[in-house]
């Protein structure tokens, strides 16, 4: 039994939501800030992979990323290219899931109070402090969900990950597209066999979301009250 | 210390312009809501942008538009109470009260938020969260964070709002007694006359962005210098008035001539009366006269717990003028000698107790 898909989506998958979560919670702050007519045209393009067909955003990302374009010229210069390589399975993942992660984490810091902020700041605090220290505990929840979010698009990622990355068992083969080429040699036992596997991976997923959940409602009940 | 404080900021609604020096001694800024005090606080803390003017604080310069001056909100050492105490809900007392003095080491900051807690009576709820609390508690704990960074001037929005009558004058001791022990510019936001006047020395009445009234509180509620000024703090009664060639003053709206004490340089236009000087004689007088003595008719009546308020008609029970000309009020226990008394009854408008003013 080749255990490789499992892994491959796994390792695809956390890098891709350790990718995302970044940029998603930068651009959220960025445009929390920064407001304007032209900026809703920016919103739009952060969204865009989230209404767009997979397929269309992988042939996207192979004009992007491919021999002749822009990125991929640029990588040529030191000798790499991307295409048809395990980084491409995090690129198609991390840019499907981003618009998860960049609507939950900006809906999360705009419920947080201004008016603490401006304390933090009256109290000498940096920006960054304010943002590490008040912003992002206070959204935490909101950002996780976010995150479990993006994880969970990245693992399903199928459409621009073949697109970009193709099927290279060892390589570039993700359980999703595993399970796509078994049906189509007609090995239907691999393709339930995949199947059940990323049954057993979103369940336990949806498990460990409840479970915090829980954790954290028990925590604030625990706390001291009048 | 200093804060000098002048500038200008373009609002919705209006124009803030103000132009004012506080130092030791607290100041009141009284005002309806929307008047732009909140604003005025925020532009001093840092948080909002005046669009022209200058903010020094002793020998630092905080905001200077003509020389590009702009000090962040975090450098300026003024602190802040925020209406709402704006305490942080992830973190226990002792931590919101920690968060300004990461600085120090960790044994002076032990020692600076200990002492601050006592200070504050905060001891037994120093581990808790801010939602455990009361508000008069929220209260003291948002005025020791604020404390903590040995803020060079102290501003509180609205700091006794949103708490209970009866937490409130227990507040407001704390507060005085602070007052008194900082020595350090303090501003205080009001929309609440007595609170105002108890806690500022000195008071600022602050009208759609423009400064009303400012000097001494006796001053101004003594003299209050516009009619507008009069009834931000609290004057109800009014009548259109001229001044007389003898020197008395003929009240329009109350249809009679006054002695006035107040001597003005400019012609009044208003002369007023605050509505607990009004006295009443327990029996009609001897004579007819008696000096601003004047009969008057019950209108309509309404009650406190220890006080009445009297809507009260003069010279004669029906005229076509308004519904009533006075308002007075008065104790229960004195409305109770006279209100069986037959008509009409006789007030008097104490002359040192009447002040005039111009347009």
């Amino acid at each position: 039994m080749d255990w490789s898909p499992l892994w491959i989506s796994l390792a695809t998958s956390v890098t891709a939501t350790a990718i995302t979560l970044i940029a998603g919670l930068a651009a959220a702050v960025w445009r929390e800030r920064h407001s304007g007519a032209t900026l809703t045209l920016v919103d739009g393009i952060f969204l865009l992979p989230l209404v767009l067909p997979p397929t269309v955003v992988g042939f996207f990302l192979l004009l992007l990323f491919g021999r002749h374009g822009p990125f991929g010229q640029l990588l040529l210069h030191f000798g790499a290219t991307i295409v048809f390589s395990w980084p491409a399975t995090v690129i198609a993942a991390t840019v499907v899931s981003f618009p998860l992660m960049y609507i939950t984490a900006r809906a999360a810091l705009e419920q947080v109070e201004p008016g603490l902020l401006e304390a933090a700041r009256t109290l000498g605090a940096t920006e960054w402090r304010v943002f590490r220290e008040i912003a992002l505990p206070l959204a935490w929840p909101g950002v996780l969900a976010g995150t479990i979010l993006s994880f969970a698009r990245a693992l399903g990622e199928f459409g621009a990950t073949l697109m970009i990355a193709g099927d290279i068992p060892g390589r570039t083969e993700t359980i999703p597209i595993a399970i796509y080429f078994a049906v189509e040699a007609d090995d239907i036992q691999r393709a339930l066999y995949w199947c059940a596997v990323d049954v057993i991976i979103s369940l336990a997923l949806l498990s460990a979301l409840y479970l915090w959940a829980r954790t954290q409602g028990l925590a604030s009940a625990r706390r001291p009250a009048r | 210390m200093a804060l000098d404080v002048q500038l200008e900021k373009k609002l919705p609604h209006f124009e803030l312009n103000v132009a004012f020096s506080a130092t030791e001694a607290p100041l009141s800024i009284l005002g309806p809501s929307g008047a732009g005090k909140t604003m005025l606080l925020r532009c001093i803390a840092g948080l909002e942008r005046a669009d022209r003017g200058r903010i020094s604080l002793g020998q630092r310069v905080l905001f200077d538009s003509e020389r590009g001056i702009r000090v962040p909100a975090r450098q300026r050492r003024v602190g802040m109470v925020f209406q709402n105490y704006a305490l942080f809900p992830h973190r226990t007392v002792a931590e919101n009260i920690a968060f300004g003095v990461r600085e120090l080491s960790s044994e002076k900051r032990a020692a600076r938020v200990s002492e601050l807690i006592e200070g504050t009576h905060l001891k037994e709820l120093a581990d808790r969260y801010p939602r455990a609390l009361s508000g008069g508690e929220q209260q003291r704990a948002a005025l020791a964070r604020a404390l903590a960074i040995d803020p060079e001037a102290l501003l509180l929005d609205e700091p006794l709002s949103a708490l209970d009558t009866h937490l409130r004058s227990q507040v407001e001791k704390q507060l005085q007694e602070l007052f008194s022990s900082y020595r350090r510019p303090a501003l205080l936001v009001t929309h609440n006359i007595e609170e105002a006047y108890r806690l500022g020395d000195r008071l600022l009445v602050l009208s759609r962005g423009r400064m009303a009234a400012y000097g001494p509180k006796e001053d101004v509620f003594r003299h209050p210098p516009t009619r507008e000024v009069a009834q931000v703090t609290g004057c109800k009664n009014f009548s259109r008035a001229a001044m007389n060639s003898d020197g008395s003053v003929e009240a329009f709206d109350w249809r009679c001539r006054l002695r006035v004490d107040q001597t003005m340089s400019k012609p009044p236009a208003y002369v007023g009366i605050r509505a607990h000087y009004i006295d009443f004689l327990e029996s009609a007088p001897a004579n007819t006269g008696g000096e601003n003595v004047f009969p008057c008719w019950l209108v309509r009546a309404s009650e406190t717990p220890f006080r009445i308020t009297l809507y009260l008609r003069l010279h004669d029970p029906n005229g076509e003028e308004a519904d009533y000309d006075l308002q007075a009020e008065v104790f229960k226990e004195k409305w109770q000698r006279f209100r069986d008394a037959p008509y009409p009854w006789h007030l008097r408008l104490p002359a040192e107790s009447l002040f005039l003013t111009p347009e």
